[in-house]
């Protein structure tokens, strides 16, 4: 059984103009020791699903699934109490902005050390040896002077480095990185990623990436699960999915990436834009922007098997052509 | 695209130069209060380059190398501490009405850099009732014109920024700062913003733009396939000093400060099938309130020895490129050392 499987996630917010949803039928399972990657464009509801895996969402949100098991646990049924018992201990989560996720007001070592203290009732010298040991972890040179450090005091790299050292505290089983480097330099981007792939190794835990960014997926994921406007679109092997995508909006996202490109040539755009609350199209809601679009894309989307990467297609690629294709739709391009 | 009422008769030029700095340099004092010590602040140290019409220039760095203070100091949005900066031949010491006709500029946050306020038309207008005499119809039908431009539709004109994406608005931004036909754009992080499908679209307008209106670029960005997309030079920068410049294919393929080839192995690839071949640099850019002694790189750099800890390369000139390091990659295969 994987650690983590979730089926058919739906996360709709109240808003002052009716309901919208952020996340439409998601469903997602990742093992121990394996790195899943989520990737998507703003909107494609990719941390909203995970928020709502660990209970973050405000009060407007509603979520509703057809399981969510974390470790043979039923999530959806935990009580609150019994919910903060699991996260933070065996699920952890890492945050985009390293400066704004830690408290201004405490330092480092106190950070580190309160889900020590909550989750594992450890003392206060048993705390600071284990904050010692987690800041060498995660390549934090000096580790006895920067636990008494403000979160004004670090940099950028040093602050995510402390926010994994925090997710990392009381060893979790399953760890949620979302955009863990959008905000960081390259050089110390690749410091980060390493950093995280190595410790996802060393432990077997498993990881959920979520980033936008296809060559972030493209060196560290080994599945990628591809979300479109808050629905999962396609989940391949990532080596096939860089190689035969499946979905036509996954095709046309790798070929909008400059290096793909020729030099100095056009890129190959998609026209429009992420549909957002007011202008959700029925069918696909990828039609208004896909080349292969038929009538029937606007009524329906159906989810494929396995061969094409479980894509929510109607006439999912092969080898970058359309299958099932209907003949009158072809000669009028 | 229909050809504006006031046709813009400029074509693409090369060889014309438009931009020429001279060892720019920006400082800062810092501190001095109550309790702090002085310090100064070396922002940018020396930067010297020029930038022919129709051509782009890309600056490249990591945050904090300077790279926007450039942007700062170009458009005269701050001045320069020394050195010399010449617009389209003419020495320029202040921000003057002639040199915005000449030079524009479009910021990184398309969120921020229109105001809220005021509609498509009237943010578009600005820079006409301020520099130009045009009445009100003209400046409409230049303002239309520009939107058709840039791939929004005339409606847009009565609509209010909020009303847009993201893409969109820095669509609007772009129409903005060409409204007075500038000769010059800068471009600080314009698509860093954006997602990739609305980047490309960006892009794609950027090159139409250039190659219709011979506009120069100083493009700014920490994105590096981006640059070497749309590159025809670049300048990598490290702490306030440029360190390797040269053509962007050169540059790329054959990297020859230790610095820039660490870059470039930092920068994923979106080919699984790639092969990692990475340079670890460890340790983070340092503060520049107390830069090492000697090249600002040697702490972080594999290459460094005593004559590195000890003395400031200088920017030696090698044919195209040129680089500041005292034990610069070898020519062939420098990015697998």
């Amino acid at each position: 059984m994987a650690l983590l499987e979730i089926e058919n996630l739906t996360v709709s917010f109240k808003t002052s103009s009716g309901p919208f949803k952020a996340v439409d039928g998601v469903s997602l399972t990742c093992d121990r020791g394996e790195i899943l990657s989520i990737v998507g464009e703003s909107g494609s509801g990719k941390s909203v699903a995970m928020l709502a895996l660990m209970g973050l969402l405000p009060w407007t949100a509603t979520v509703t699934a057809d399981a969510m098991r974390f470790d043979g646990r039923d999530m959806l049924q935990l009580g609150a109490k019994d919910r903060r018992k699991i996260i933070g201990k065996d699920i952890a989560m890492i945050f985009q902005e390293p400066m704004s996720s830690l408290n201004p007001c405490f330092t480092v070592g106190f950070q580190i050390g309160e889900s020590l203290r909550i989750h594992l009732g450890m003392g206060r010298a048993e705390r600071r040896e284990r904050a010692i040991e987690l800041l060498n972890l995660v390549g934090i040179p000096a580790p006895e002077k920067r636990l008494n450090q403000f979160p004004h005091q670090l940099s950028g790299g040093m602050s995510q480095r402390v926010m994994i050292a925090m997710a990392l505290a009381c060893d979790p089983k399953l760890l949620i990185a979302d955009e863990p480097t959008t905000a960081l330099d390259v050089t110390i981007q690749a410091q980060i990623l390493d950093l995280l792939v190595g410790l996802q190794e060393s432990h077997g835990m498993g990881l959920i990436l979520i980033t936008h960014d296809m060559g972030v997926v493209a060196e560290t994921a080994e599945r990628v699960q591809v979300q479109y406007a808050g629905q999962k679109v396609e989940q391949q092997n990532v080596r096939a999915l860089f190689s035969d995508p499946h979905h036509p909006y996954t095709q046309a996202l790798l070929s909008a990436l400059p290096e793909r490109a020729t030099r100095h040539g056009r890129l190959p755009s998609i026209p429009g834009v992420v549909p957002g609350q007011g202008d959700r199209p029925a069918g696909c809601l990828f039609s208004p922007r896909c080349q292969y679009a038929t009538e029937r894309c606007t009524r329906e989307a159906v989810r494929q098997d396995e061969e094409f990467g479980f894509a929510l297609c109607n006439y999912p690629l092969k080898d970058g052509q359309p299958t099932g294709y209907p003949e009158t739709a072809e000669a009028a391009p | 695209m229909n050809a504006p009422a006031t046709a813009n008769k400029r074509r693409p030029r090369t060889g014309e130069i438009v931009v020429e700095a001279q060892d720019l340099k920006r400082h800062y004092d810092v501190g001095g209060g109550f309790f702090g010590e002085k310090g100064l602040v070396k922002a940018l140290d020396g930067v010297s380059f020029s930038l022919e019409a129709g051509r782009t220039l890309a600056v490249v760095g990591e945050s904090g190398c300077g790279k926007s203070t450039l942007a700062r100091l170009v458009t005269m949005i701050e001045e320069p501490t020394d050195g010399l900066l010449k617009i389209d031949g003419q020495p320029v010491t202040q921000s003057t009405a002639e040199l915005r006709r000449k030079m524009q500029i479009v910021f990184q946050n398309p969120y921020g850099s229109l105001n809220p306020r005021q509609k498509i038309g009237a943010i578009l207008e600005e820079p006409l009732v301020i520099n130009t005499s045009d009445n009100a119809a003209t400046r409409r039908a230049k303002a239309i014109n520009m939107m058709e431009r840039v791939g929004l539709r005339a409606e847009h004109y009565e609509r209010y920024p909020h009303m847009f994406s993201g893409g969109q608005r820095q669509r609007i931004a772009i129409a903005r700062a060409l409204m007075l036909n500038p000769k010059i754009l800068v471009l600080d992080e314009p698509v860093s913003a954006l997602d990739v499908s609305i980047q490309a679209q960006v892009l794609n307008i950027l090159m139409d733009l250039q190659a219709e209106l011979g506009l120069a670029y100083l493009f700014i960005s920490h994105d590096l396939s981006v640059v070497r997309h749309l590159a025809d030079e670049i300048m990598v920068m490290y702490l306030g000093k440029p360190v390797e410049t040269g053509p962007s294919e050169e540059v790329f393929n054959h990297p020859r400060h230790p610095y820039t080839a660490a870059l470039l192995s930092a920068t994923p690839v979106a080919d699984p099938f790639h092969e990692k071949n990475r340079i670890r640099l460890e340790g983070e850019l340092p503060s520049p309130l107390d830069p090492p002694k000697g090249c600002a790189f040697n702490p972080r750099c594999w290459r460094a020895d005593a004559t590195c800890r000890d003395r400031q390369p200088a920017l030696i000139d090698e044919g195209l490129q040129s680089h500041a390091c005292f034990h610069p990659l070898p020519v062939e295969g420098g990015a697998t050392e």
